[in-house]
Order: C-alpha cells, then sequence, then structure tokens
C-alpha cells in the first residue's frame, strides 16, 4: 500500500480524494451506499449567508459526455447549516469543507464568519465561480481586482484554511490565481462549471429555465487539465484539481498536471460508488508504478 | 423492514417486447429484496455513448419478493431507453434502488381510484399488488392512445376491477383518461386516488379530485441527474419551496404542489 496521504495547508488528508460541492450533497445522502469516512475529506453543498430557493425547473440538461446544471446555489442559508445541518456533520472522522458564497463582499464574509465558529470544519471553499446566479457569484472570480476584493475581506475573518474555487470562464486563469494567492488564499480549487447552453430543435427553446448553465462531466476535462497545468506553474499554494474525473485515471492525470488533491464531482451522480473506486484505483497505479507516496507523482509530468 | 437504497448488479432473466415501444424486465436481485413501497423508482446506468451519460429512472413495475425479482416496464422515448429496452436476457444492469418516497397506503380498507396514462401506469400494477393484501376495493382506470398501447391488462385485472380508455375508441371508452364515466358520478364515493402519467393529465385528474374534496397523490418525473438527493435538479414547487421529486417524492399529495388547479 503506498502512502496516498497529502497536506492542503493545515488539512491532512489520509488520501488525496474530496469530492465536489454541489455533487455530494451534506455526505449523509451517501450513507447508505459507503462509509465516507474512507474519503480524504468532502465538501458540502453551497452555503449563502441568505436562504436561497435556487433557479426555477427545469435546471438540468444532459450534453455529448457531459451535463449542464442551473441550480443557482439552493439552500437553507449559513445559520440553518450551523444549527441544523451542522451537528450531524460531526459524527465524521474525515475532514468537512464548507462551500461559502454570496452575492456581495460582505455577504461572503457574513457567511465565513458563522462558518469560522465551527470547530469540526476543516475549511471553507470560496465560491467566486458559481456560473448559476445574477449577482454576484462568477462575477467575482473573472477579474484580478474583485476576486482579490472578496478573498482578503474573507481572510479577515476566517482563520482555519481557505480554498478559493475558481471559475474557468476566464481568458487567463493564472491571472486570476495569482491574485487570489496574494490576497491570502492558502489553497486554490479548479475548474468550477463552464458557461454552456442546450437547445431544443424541436420546441426551439432552450433547456434550461436560466437559458445558460455550467457545464460538468467528462466533457471539461481537457480545458481543467489544461488549467491546472497553467495555474501549477504560476502560483506556490497547494491546487487541488476538478473536472470530469470519473475514474482513477483521470485523477492521475491532474495529479501529474500539479494538483496536490482531486475532487470528484458529476461522477458520484452516476457512480455512488465512484470516489471509493478512484481511491483503490490510485493506490494500484502507485504500486504498480512502484511510487512509494503520491506526493512523488504531483507535478510531475514527463516534458 | 424498508429496504436502504444500494447500487448492484441485477440479472436481466426475461425481456418481452410488449408492443412496438414496451418492454417488460425482469430482473433479479443477488440478495434477498426487503420491503420497497410501491412508487419508489430504480435508476439504470444505460451503456454509455456520446449521448447517454446520466442514469434513467423508471418506476418499480411489480415485484416477486419470493424469487427476488423485479420488473420494470420500460417505453422507448430516446436513445437510453432504446438501449435499456434492448437489454439482452442474461446480462447485468447497474441498478440504484429503491429510491423515492413511494405512495401512501390507507391503514383500513378503503375504495380507491387508481389512473394511470400511457406509460405511467409502471408503478400503479406494484401499488395494486401491495393494496390488494390488504382487501381494498380496488378500481383501476388506465388510459391510452389506442388498444395497442394498452399493456399488462389482464396483470392489472388480477388486483382490481380495471376500467380503460382510448383516444381513438379502440378500447374502453373513446376520449381522454379523464372523460371516463367514473369522473361522471360520486367520484367521492373514492376514499382516495392514485395517478401517475403525463403532467396534463395528472393536472386534470388532481383538479377532479380537489373539486369532490378527495385524497390525490401523484407521481412526478421531472428530469434529474441523481436520483438520490444531492444534485437538485429535479425539484418542483411546493408550498414548502422547492422540493426535490427524487427524495420528497416522486409521489406528492396534491395539496402540497402549486399547481393551478
Amino acid at each position: 500500500m503506498a502512502d496516498l496521504s497529502t497536506i492542503i495547508h493545515n488539512i491532512k488528508l489520509k488520501n488525496p480524494v474530496l469530492t465536489a460541492s454541489g455533487t455530494f450533497g451534506y455526505g449523509v445522502e451517501f450513507d447508505d451506499f459507503f462509509d465516507i469516512n474512507l474519503l480524504g475529506g468532502f465538501i458540502v453543498k453551497g452555503t449563502t449567508i441568505h436562504p436561497r430557493q435556487g433557479n426555477a425547473y427545469p435546471r438540468m440538461a444532459e450534453t455529448s459526455s457531459g451535463m449542464l446544471n442551473a441550480v443557482g446555489l439552493q439552500n437553507a442559508g449559513a445559520q440553518y447549516f450551523a444549527t441544523e445541518i451542522y451537528p450531524k456533520l460531526t459524527k465524521y472522522e474525515t475532514n468537512v469543507l464548507v462551500n461559502v458564497s454570496g452575492s456581495t463582499v460582505e455577504e461572503y464574509v457574513a457567511c465565513a464568519e458563522i462558518i469560522n465558529e465551527l470547530d469540526h470544519m476543516a475549511g471553507i471553499e470560496l465560491n467566486i465561480s458559481c456560473p448559476n446566479v445574477k449577482e454576484g457569484g462568477m462575477a467575482f472570480g473573472t477579474s484580478c481586482p474583485s476576486a482579490a476584493a472578496v478573498v482578503s475581506a474573507v481572510r479577515k475573518v476566517y482563520k482555519k484554511t481557505m480554498v478559493v474555487k475558481l471559475s474557468p470562464n476566464v481568458t487567463d486563469i493564472a491571472e486570476i490565481a495569482k491574485a487570489a494567492e496574494g490576497a491570502g488564499a492558502d489553497s486554490l480549487s479548479l475548474i468550477n462549471t463552464l458557461l454552456g447552453m442546450a437547445i431544443n430543435a424541436e420546441t426551439r427553446k432552450p433547456v434550461l429555465s436560466t437559458i445558460t448553465g455550467g457545464l460538468s462531466g467528462p466533457a471539461v476535462k481537457p480545458i481543467a487539465l489544461r488549467m491546472v497545468w497553467q495555474v501549477s506553474q504560476a502560483v506556490k499554494i497547494p491546487i487541488i484539481g476538478l473536472g470530469g474525473i470519473m475514474n482513477a485515471t483521470d485523477a492521475i492525470e491532474f495529479f501529474l498536471a500539479g494538483a496536490s488533491a482531486i475532487q470528484v464531482g458529476t461522477a458520484n451522480f452516476i457512480d455512488p460508488l465512484a470516489t471509493v473506486k478512484i481511491i483503490d484505483g490510485i493506490d494500484n497505479y502507485l504500486n504498480r508504478h512502484k511510487i512509494s507516496a503520491i506526493s512523488d507523482l504531483v507535478g510531475c509530468l514527463h516534458l | 423492514m424498508q429496504m436502504k437504497k444500494s447500487v448492484q448488479n441485477l440479472k436481466v432473466i426475461s425481456n418481452v417486447k410488449l408492443n412496438d415501444d414496451h418492454h417488460l424486465l425482469q430482473l433479479h436481485a443477488p440478495n434477498q429484496l426487503e420491503s420497497i413501497v410501491p412508487g419508489q423508482f430504480a435508476n439504470i446506468l444505460a451503456d454509455q455513448s456520446q449521448s447517454i451519460f446520466l442514469r434513467r429512472p423508471f418506476s418499480i413495475h411489480a415485484i416477486d419478493y419470493q424469487k427476488n425479482i423485479i420488473s420494470i416496464l420500460i417505453k422507448e422515448v430516446g436513445e437510453g431507453t432504446r438501449s435499456l429496452a434492448h437489454t439482452p436476457v442474461n446480462s447485468f444492469l447497474n441498478v440504484i434502488f429503491p429510491l423515492g418516497n413511494g405512495f401512501s397506503l390507507p391503514s383500513s380498507k378503503e375504495k380507491v381510484l387508481l389512473v394511470g396514462g400511457g406509460c405511467g401506469v409502471a408503478p400503479l400494477l406494484h401499488l395494486a399488488q401491495v393494496l390488494s393484501k390488504d382487501a381494498n376495493d380496488i378500481n383501476i382506470l388506465l388510459g391510452a392512445r389506442s388498444a395497442v398501447d394498452i399493456v399488462e391488462l389482464d396483470q392489472y385485472a388480477i388486483y382490481g376491477k380495471v376500467f380503460t380508455t382510448t383516444e381513438d375508441g379502440s378500447h374502453g371508452e373513446k376520449g381522454f383518461v379523464t372523460e371516463h364515466s367514473i369522473f361522471g358520478v360520486k367520484l367521492d364515493s373514492f376514499s382516495r386516488i392514485y395517478c401517475c402519467g403525463p403532467e396534463p393529465m395528472m393536472k386534470a385528474v388532481a383538479s377532479k379530485a380537489k373539486a369532490n374534496s378527495v385524497s390525490c397523490e401523484v407521481s412526478l418525473e421531472n428530469t434529474m441527474a441523481c436520483g438520490f438527493g444531492v444534485c437538485l435538479c429535479c425539484v418542483t414547487e411546493t408550498i414548502q419551496g422547492h422540493k426535490c421529486v427524487c427524495t420528497d417524492g416522486p409521489v406528492f399529495n396534491i395539496n402540497q404542489l402549486k399547481w393551478q388547479i
């Protein structure tokens, strides 16, 4: 058995497999399927200071090797999370991170302050990349000054590990990555979904109620790999790679591109056991290649 | 004990073509099936292709607990359902089940009406099976376009009185299911109505139930990515805000929904 452990700032992961926010609920939904303590950790649903109903149905379109979603950060709000959901998460021994979003800098800060009080939460993932909300969300992640503004404001109130989740809907992701790092991010996760669209030719209508939505699944993997590679050349903080990871080989590709850990997202919808299969597969790969530790693989692309 | 959801590889032990676009698949589970509520569903993986990425959800049509068999009624509507409908016997399907809440069942003997339209008839056979165990007065109304589209009539007839409508009049009364004479008189002699089918039909049935103050449950089939409450894509508007059809449903009492009826 190879050493699968990895470190993201102050968070020790027993293996480098996390789950992507919005694809794993609050973890409890997977209790029937497997012991989620086997994961390096999981990242719970995007949380905002105020409750959000999210967008109207239809919110999903199946597309070539992927899907579009337009959920729009439906959640019951940070206070509800702290009082009703958090107590159910303290039973888990693995790392739990909360994905934090907002429409204004003040909302991000207020939400992060509430999460900061929750001892059992290992960190936050600051979502400056949600493409499905009218205000805020991705708007913060598409320019260097606004990314830096929200990251530095949250940095002042959030004391534990702060991962910043980047949007791929930008011209130069490395610049945004550097801005987030400069503003105090401890780690970067990328990529969030790509803005896309689906049309029903028969009805001549858009499939999604919001017309556009976020594309995920294997269709986005080459873009995600490219961006992880570019960002790994630009920053010193650890990177968490995600985007279309369906199996262990996909995960290995992200480690080679420079990710210290990975997140499994859309694959959870199709195979609730995808994460545990990926953990086993990573171990098999390392043993087969006689690599003793996953850390020896990170960024070791042969050029 | 009510069965927990799990991912299982189930063996296809029979695949019967019922008409041009309906197939009935019998799937054998390796382990003893525990109790599954009528109206619960299964999310089945089709062979992945460029255009098939997500699972396809199907109502559980019937269950044989002695033989550990669940039946799935599949209507071919696209590439995914076509691929699943033609699964060869002796091959395996990867199935997540049982999912969702299911219909609520009467605690004592009641006179009930089950209304199904098109492929929406699927969960009603399992419902009739379970209801018949408590010797309920079961009335089943099935609507379809034409006589060839009405499948498994003999199976429903085992458990209750069956009525039919067809749009072309080739079987039963002519017209839409909601035009059947059963809705013309004393609908309030039924203590509940269970309904599954296309949304306009369910709304029409719900409207009649509401007008006659009869309790009515409908089974929705919004498009979904996961089927177990994490993607939040299949929501419907309820009086308590957006609820997931996959976990809070697929069965809803019409009083919970914000339907204009």
